[in-house]
């Protein structure tokens, strides 16, 4: 059999399996009931024993949700979601509000925690990425379990450096004047359905706000779990960097392998103040689904960043293995004078995934510039979608974009999209545009066989030699988890 | 003494088409060079291929042993590591992998399936300098995607580069002189020649006589609809030049 053919055949064989994050942990949950109304929300905004003006700023959200209609432009199908089959709250008894420590919580959870390779006690993060030659290095953990947050490390030493990074339930509490001050300001409730949804119901998430001055000593990183079965989740994300501070944030996201869809739908809004600096990098493996498209996660995420002051700097980092249906566009609104914005992305499909992602560069100040490297790679019968707009307003006078847009196939049965949309009111404004579309075809294939590589070597290297620009972006242990990441998603995706 | 290769009675068929090689047979000794001409579309191209392993092409009977050991059930990646090389007629582009990280690849990739020690980079881009200098090869084409953009000498070039550094035991060359001009040929041919040694064969596929003066065969066969069907000395080469095949295709047919 050809090897294309072959390829299409294994494609076909992908099994459930190769997911290696898909066990499920089986603990006590508290949910709400299941479907979505006022009450429902209500009873969220009680559990988080959440102000007024919370509550009534959910209850806003939702009142508009209600006139809203789901977006269709996007180059994904998918059946209605039925929002009334739904859990909208679920977190486990023990725990689960709020710990003060890690024997607080359900050893059922460490454990989860510790087979998915997150380790929440902090000597162990030491221990874990300690360098052979230098220092070690710390990595803060928020780790959230379906709607709460069950951990978060290195809270004291962070604090000590001014850092604020907690669960955003807990932000509402300790620092309500400052969400309050950020929230909805860079996604506004009104922004778009999903993101609407997520302000009405939103669950839990984190909160960072690095103050005036401070390069944030650690890593920080969000580990997101969906654990119970038909529930959605709906964090929020909020991190907001002062003038002239830096932070690096890095999050992950894994499921259980389940039949059915399960929805998550998250906003994350990022600040940065004058010569501030955001470094926000994604490692996505949702479960994906099975080979013949049943299951999955259908993940429709909103993520912006306000590039508020002047010379700020924000940086999206992307790697998407994950997911049945992707439907995501890490944006940045490059607001003050001499700010750029970056989005390095590297998005891969095979089996039955469906991706439409890429991202916004909004030029409003001037001398603003951003830059767009978008690596797509897709396999077995997969559709893979670049998306992405560069816009320059009539004040941002010298504004910049570069965009490369790559894709790749593997096989003939999947496809690569790319739209970009480019809008300038601004005569000054340059930008650029590169595409390329290539393919793994069974001849180059056979060629570097012929010189000696085995199939699987034939195919990571080309692989590799595609992606490398964007893996360079990611922090160094990212980097490495991200390169296996990319090498499971394509297992069998040729013969 | 056991020859390098050794084709007997090789009958091969495109998969789902039709038949190619009908009877093929070749015996090529350590250190000889022989030559295969024949007219276009008598399954000269398809010989290398079904010798090295493409998907697509099937065996229908006979056999075929590179130093003995049989070659029809392997893949191509590890009969490249038993030492036989295919200089493609047309050689493929690889977008975003560098020549030099494809040769070390490939150098590597043989080596472990061999059991031998792999190179480390600083060996392999000495070597690779060594070889490139006397092939014009610059360090901004080694930094270059593997052909991506290559004219048509410099891809026949990088495919010679890879065969001086690989070391094979059996060279296959097919049509290395398409799309050479006279001075590119030259260098190529240098290369080529520079390989030959007592222990190394080479099979030469050429449509023309031309190359035959600059790499001198020892052993000369017309392959005329699917199998060999005159063998003589290097004159016969000239002979060929001045004759054409029409006399071979009827024979054959
Ligand atoms: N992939 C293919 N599918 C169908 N026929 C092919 C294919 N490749 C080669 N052929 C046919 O096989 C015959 C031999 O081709 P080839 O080996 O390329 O000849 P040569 O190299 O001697 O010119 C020709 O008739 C050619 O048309
Ligand atoms: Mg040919």
């Amino acid at each position: 059999m050809a090897a294309v053919q072959e390829t299409i055949e294994q494609v076909r064989l992908i099994d459930v399996d190769q997911y290696k994050y898909g066990f499920e942990t089986l603990v006590d949950t508290e949910k709400a009931p299941k479907g979505l109304s006022e009450d429902i929300i209500r009873f969220i905004s009680a559990k988080k024993n959440e102000p007024d003006w919370m509550l009534q700023w959910r209850l806003d959200a939702y009142a508009r949700w209600l006139t809203m209609q789901a977006p269709d432009w996007a180059r994904v199908a998918y059946p209605p979601i039925d929002y009334q089959d739904l859990y909208y709250y679920a977190a486990p008894k023990k725990g689960g509000n709020g710990p003060k420590s890690l024997d607080e919580v359900d050893p059922e959870i460490l454990k989860t925690y510790e087979k998915l390779g997150i380790p929440l006690r902090e000597q162990e993060i030491l221990a874990g990425v300690e360098r052979p030659e230098g220092e070690p290095r710390k990595i803060a953990v928020d780790a959230v379990f379906d709607s709460v947050s069950v951990a978060t490390t290195f809270k004291e030493e962070l604090k000590a450096a001014g850092v604020i990074f907690m669960p955003i339930s807990e932000a509402l509490h300790e620092h309500p004047n400052l969400v309050k001050k950020y929230l909805g300001t860079v996604v506004p409730t009104t922004d778009n359905y999903f993101a609407t949804l997520n302000s009405a119901v939103f669950s839990d998430g984190s909160f960072v706000y690095i103050p005036k001055g401070v390069r944030c000593p650690m890593e920080l990183s969000t580990y997101f779990r969906i654990n119970e079965k038909n529930t959605g989740q709906f964090e929020r994300t909020l991190i907001i960097a002062d003038e002239g501070s830096y932070v690096s944030y890095l999050e992950g996201c894994t499921a259980p392998m389940r039949d059915e869809n399960q929805l998550h739908a998250a906003v994350v809004e990022l600040v940065a103040m004058d010569d501030a600096e955001i470094k926000y990098s994604t490692v996505q493996n949702w479960y994906p689904g099975d080979a013949e498209g049943k299951g999955g996660i259908y993940n429709f995420v909103t993520k912006r960043g306000d590039c508020r002051g002047r010379n700020s700097k924000i940086s999206w980092t992307q790697v998407e293995t994950g997911s049945a249906i992707t439907w995501k566009y890490p944006s940045c609104i490059l607001r003050g004078d001499n700010s750029s914005g970056e989005f390095y992305s590297i998005a891969i499909s095979n089996g039955r995934q469906q991706v439409d992602s890429g991202t916004k560069m909004i030029h409003l100040g001037k001398n603003t510039s951003s830059r767009i490297i978008s690596k797509g790679i897709s396999a077995g019968r997969s559709q893979n979608t670049y998306r992405g707009l560069v816009s320059a307003h009539r004040k941002a006078t010298g504004a910049r974009n570069f965009t490369n847009c790559d894709s790749l196939l593997i096989g003939d049965e999947c496809g690569a999209h790319t739209v970009p949309y480019i809008e300038t009111r601004n005569p000054l404004a340059q930008f650029e545009h590169e595409a390329t579309t290539s393919k793994i075809s069974e001849d180059m294939l056979f060629y570097a066989m012929q010189r000696g590589l085995s199939q699987e070597e034939a195919v990571a290297l080309v692989v590799n030699g595609f992606v490398r620009d964007v893996l360079q972006q990611l922090p160094m242990e990212f980097a490495v988890e991200a390169q296996k990441l990319i090498s499971i998603s394509l297992e069998g995706s040729v013969g | 003494m056991t020859p390098l290769l050794e084709i007997e009675d090789l009958h091969a068929e495109i998969e789902g088409g039709r038949k190619i090689l009908d009877g093929l047979s070749l015996t090529v000794n350590p250190g000889e060079v022989h030559a295969i001409m024949g007219p276009n579309g008598a399954g000269k191209s398809t010989l290398s291929y079904v010798l090295s392993g493409k998907p697509g092409y099937v065996i229908t009977g006979g056999s075929i042993r590179l130093a003995g050991v049989e070659l029809s059930e392997l893949t191509p990646d590890a009969r490249a590591a038993l030492g036989l090389f295919l200089a493609f007629q047309y050689p493929l582009e690889i977008p975003g992998v560098s020549t030099m990280a494809f040769l070390h690849a490939a150098v590597n990739a043989q080596k472990k399936k061999r059991g031998e020690q792999e190179m480390t980079s600083p060996e392999l881009l000495k070597r690779v300098r060594e070889i490139g200098k006397s092939l014009d090869i610059t360090a901004e084409m080694l930094r270059r995607p593997l052909n991506v953009g290559f004219s048509g000498g410099e891809k026949k070039r990088n495919e010679t580069l890879q065969m001086l550094l690989l070391e094979p035991k059996l060279c296959v060359l097919d049509e290395t002189d398409s799309g050479l001009d006279i001075d590119a040929l030259k260098v190529v041919s240098a290369g080529v020649n520079a390989l030959r040694a007592p222990e190394r064969s080479m099979v030469v596929i050429t449509h023309y006589q031309r190359l035959l003066d600059y790499i001198v065969p020892d052993v000369v066969h017309v392959l005329a609809a699917g199998r060999i069907v005159h063998t003589g000395g290097k004159e016969l080469a000239l002979e060929l030049e001045a004759t054409g095949y029409a006399q071979f295709q009827n024979e054959a047919a």
